[in-house]
């Protein structure tokens, strides 16, 4: 396995995610998700490169990078229990306030 | 020795001070402060000091010319645009001729516009018609008589629409302005012409500088004389000034205006600026050649054509309007066979019978109660006893009879016009000699029946039941002053001017030498020239239309009527005025408006407002349509747009 197949996994799920971002319509829940796998895989990417350089400040840019998505899902789940009780859906229709 | 300069400053300011003093304050403008008395003394004051110093200045003159240069008013590159006097004989008698029957017409309007609402407004714009012409008869340069020359057309403008109320007055003062814009046009092309080649506005320098007696331009490859072309733009301005044809269809209807003003401007004044200017110019348009020819077959053409038309008007001033067209045309001929002394002789002679006739007219109005036709009138030479003598002494002076002015001024004429030789000279002295037939008809026309055919005698007013009544005495006396010129001036004076040696340095001694000596020679005393006019021509020619006109409307009043049954067509031609009208305003206005109109609404609204102004604002606003279309509100749209950028920005980073 060398360090180009974990860098082609990093991409594969980043794509994923990007996907997700993008092409979801429909549940604001599959978007959170979304960006955690984007997340994700800059961490798998972080990790490849640590391994393969035996470098460790890959592995611990990783745990900031933890912390930070753990602190942004917090206020992005809260923002979206406050969406669903203003508009009864967890889909985008109705989010494009800012048009024009 | 008195200072001449400070008395020509005087002579022509003080008409403009009062008619300033009048205007700010008399009219409301400012404030209406200024009584109906009070307004008389302001004006008549102002005009009297012009005549008596314009007299003091006659007699100064009268064996030296003046030049004064009084104020250079602006300089620009190296052309001085100056103020100044030219005081000459042509100049002296001009000004004594405006002041006097200006000074006549002031007293008259006392008695004529006293009920008027616009009173002090009126008085007002004749002594600022009194400055303008004074300007422009004493200039010393072209500019300051093409200033006295729009400024004279401005205020006929203001004149003629005197009562603003009335649509056919302003129909005529537009039509009066527009026309004269014309000549003024014509007149404005001839001065920068001879600016271009004399680098001078000054009389003294044109008329002494030789670059341009001999230069030629080029125009569509042939060579014309400039100084030709000059004079022809000179004499358009003088045509539409001085009313011949084509362009005199605005005199006829400028007889909307009050009655002081068409003796004063219709008659007197306005009109011969035209006259004066070309005469002042005979240098130049002696050397003109056939254009001199031109304008005396113009002038002939006016002549006949207007006074035929004058002979089946009904009213009493277009009557007249078409007697002082008639006559401007007997000046013009003059002009074209190189008599110039003879025409301005006239233009004096019939400035005063003129403004008599019209102030008589005025005073039939007035004592008619406003009643213009003369089929509505008659028998008024026993109510109106002085204004029917003064009528008669008018209209005798004008058709010539002998020993009277008029008699002398157009005799001469006739005869200065059958010595000469100029191209068309048969056809000038037989269409002057049917003239002078058809002015007698239709002055002994205007007179039996305004003031003593009897068929129609409802002078009976019916609304006030009243009777016709003489007019006042403020009323009467211009008509009794007016009428001692008109019977006197033409026997003493005729021997000074037409052959003393007062034009020697204003009129060239080329053909009109040649005029003057031959009538030098024939010439013995105006006793003798009066009474063997017995044996001329003209008086009986004039005998036989007192004799048509007393037949037809004293004794058999049957073919007047009957005119417009048997001839039509002849009838139809001459109440049109010759359809110089109906081309004036079916063909050229309507189509100079429809230009107008499409250069408005086509090229003006369509293509520069909608196509360049608000078209640009249009397209603006359709691209920011499109690209406010690519804000969509959704963050999804938004992160890809983000990360498509990115990555091919990384990617052009990566190949390059």
């Amino acid at each position: 396995m060398t360090l180009f197949h974990y860098l082609v996994v990093s991409l594969l799920l980043f794509m994923i995610g990007m996907f997700g971002v993008i092409l979801n319509r429909r549940n604001l829940l599959v978007l959170l998700m979304s960006i955690e796998i984007i997340l994700l895989s800059v961490n798998t990417n972080l990790i490849a490169f640590s391994s393969y350089k035996n470098d460790l400040t890959g592995q611990i840019f990783v745990f900031f990078i933890m912390t930070v998505a753990a602190a942004e899902m917090a206020i992005g789940l809260a923002m979206l229990i406050l969406l669903f009780r203003n508009l009864d859906q967890i889909n985008f229709d109705k989010l494009n306030n800012l048009k024009g | 020795m008195v200072n001449l300069s400070s008395i020509c400053s005087i002579i022509v300011l003080s008409p403009l001070f009062s008619s300033i003093i009048l205007g700010l304050f008399g009219t409301g403008f400012l404030s209406k402060s200024i009584s109906k008395e009070n307004c008389n003394v302001i004006a008549i004051s102002g005009i009297l000091i012009s005549f008596i110093f314009s007299i003091f200045v006659f007699f100064s003159v009268l064996n030296n010319s003046i030049q004064i240069d009084l104020y250079t008013w602006n300089t620009i590159d190296n052309c001085d645009l100056q103020i100044g006097f030219m005081i000459d004989f042509l100049s002296s008698t001009m000004m004594l001729i405006v002041t006097f029957v200006s000074l006549m017409v002031h007293v008259y309007t006392i008695g004529y516009m006293h009920d008027d609402s616009g009173y002090q407004r009126f008085f007002s714009y004749i002594s600022l018609f009194t400055f303008f012409m004074l300007i422009l008869v004493m200039s010393n340069n072209m500019v300051q008589l093409f200033f006295g020359w729009e400024g004279v057309g401005l205020v006929s403008y203001l004149l003629i629409g005197f009562w603003y109320n009335k649509p056919t007055a302003v129909y005529a003062n537009l039509k009066a302005f527009l026309i004269n814009r014309v000549g003024d046009f014509g007149f404005l092309l001839g001065i920068s012409i001879i600016y271009i080649f004399v680098n001078s506005f000054n009389y003294i320098d044109i008329i002494k500088n030789e670059n341009l007696y001999i230069s030629k331009i080029l125009i569509f490859d042939s060579e014309i004389s400039v100084l030709k072309l000059s004079c022809c733009f000179l004499f358009i301005g003088a045509m539409a000034k001085s009313a011949q044809i084509p362009l005199h269809s605005w005199l006829p209807d400028s007889m909307e205006g009050p009655t002081p003003i068409s003796a004063l401007i219709h008659a007197a004044t306005m009109v011969t600026a035209g006259i004066f200017m070309i005469v002042r110019f005979s240098s130049l348009f002696e050397l003109s050649g056939y254009l001199l020819s031109f304008i005396a077959i113009i002038g002939s053409l006016t002549a006949l054509s207007m006074g035929i038309l004058g002979i089946l008007q009904n009213d009493i001033k277009r009557i007249i309007a078409y007697s002082t067209l008639s006559q401007l045309g007997y000046m013009m001929m003059a002009i074209g066979v190189s008599a110039y002394q003879i025409a301005i002789f006239h233009l004096l002679t019939h400035a005063f019978f003129k403004a008599l006739l019209f102030l008589c007219a005025g005073s039939v109005i007035i004592g008619m109660h406003h009643e213009q036709d003369i089929r509505k009138m008659g028998n008024l030479y026993k109510y109106m006893p002085v204004t029917c003598i003064t009528f008669l002494i008018g209209t005798l002076s004008l058709v010539g009879v002998p020993f009277l002015s008029g008699f002398y001024s157009k005799e001469t004429i006739i005869e200065a016009v059958k010595l000469s030789s100029v191209y068309g000279s048969n056809f000038i002295y037989y269409s002057s000699l049917i003239g002078v037939l058809i002015t007698s008809l239709y002055s002994f026309r205007l007179y039996i029946l305004v003031f003593h055919k009897n068929k129609f005698s409802m002078i009976l007013d019916k609304k006030n039941n009243q009777v016709a009544t003489e007019s006042s005495f403020i009323i009467i006396l211009p008509l009794l002053i007016l009428s001692i010129p008109s019977l006197f001036i033409g026997f003493f004076l005729v021997e000074p001017f037409l052959f003393g040696d007062y034009f020697k340095e204003i009129v060239p001694c080329l053909n009109n030498c040649e005029i003057i000596n031959s009538l030098k020679l024939e010439w013995v005393n105006s006793i003798y020239f009066g009474s063997h006019a017995l044996y001329t021509i003209p008086f009986w020619l004039m005998i036989l239309g007192f004799v048509i006109s007393l037949y037809l409307y004293v004794f058999d009043f049957y073919i007047p009527v009957n005119f417009k049954v048997n001839f039509p067509n002849l009838n139809k031609l001459l109440n049109n005025n010759y359809y110089f009208d109906w081309v004036n305003e079916r063909i050229i206005a309507r189509n100079i408006i429809n230009v107008g109109n499409f250069f408005y609404k086509i090229i003006d609204k369509i293509f520069i407002d909608g196509f360049f102004v608000n078209g640009s604002a249009k397209i603006i606003r359709y691209f920011s349509i499109c690209l406010s279309k690519i804000q969509s509100g959704y963050v999804y749209h938004y992160s890809f747009f983000m990360t498509a950028s990115i990555a091919i920005m990384l990617t052009f980073l990566i190949i390059n």
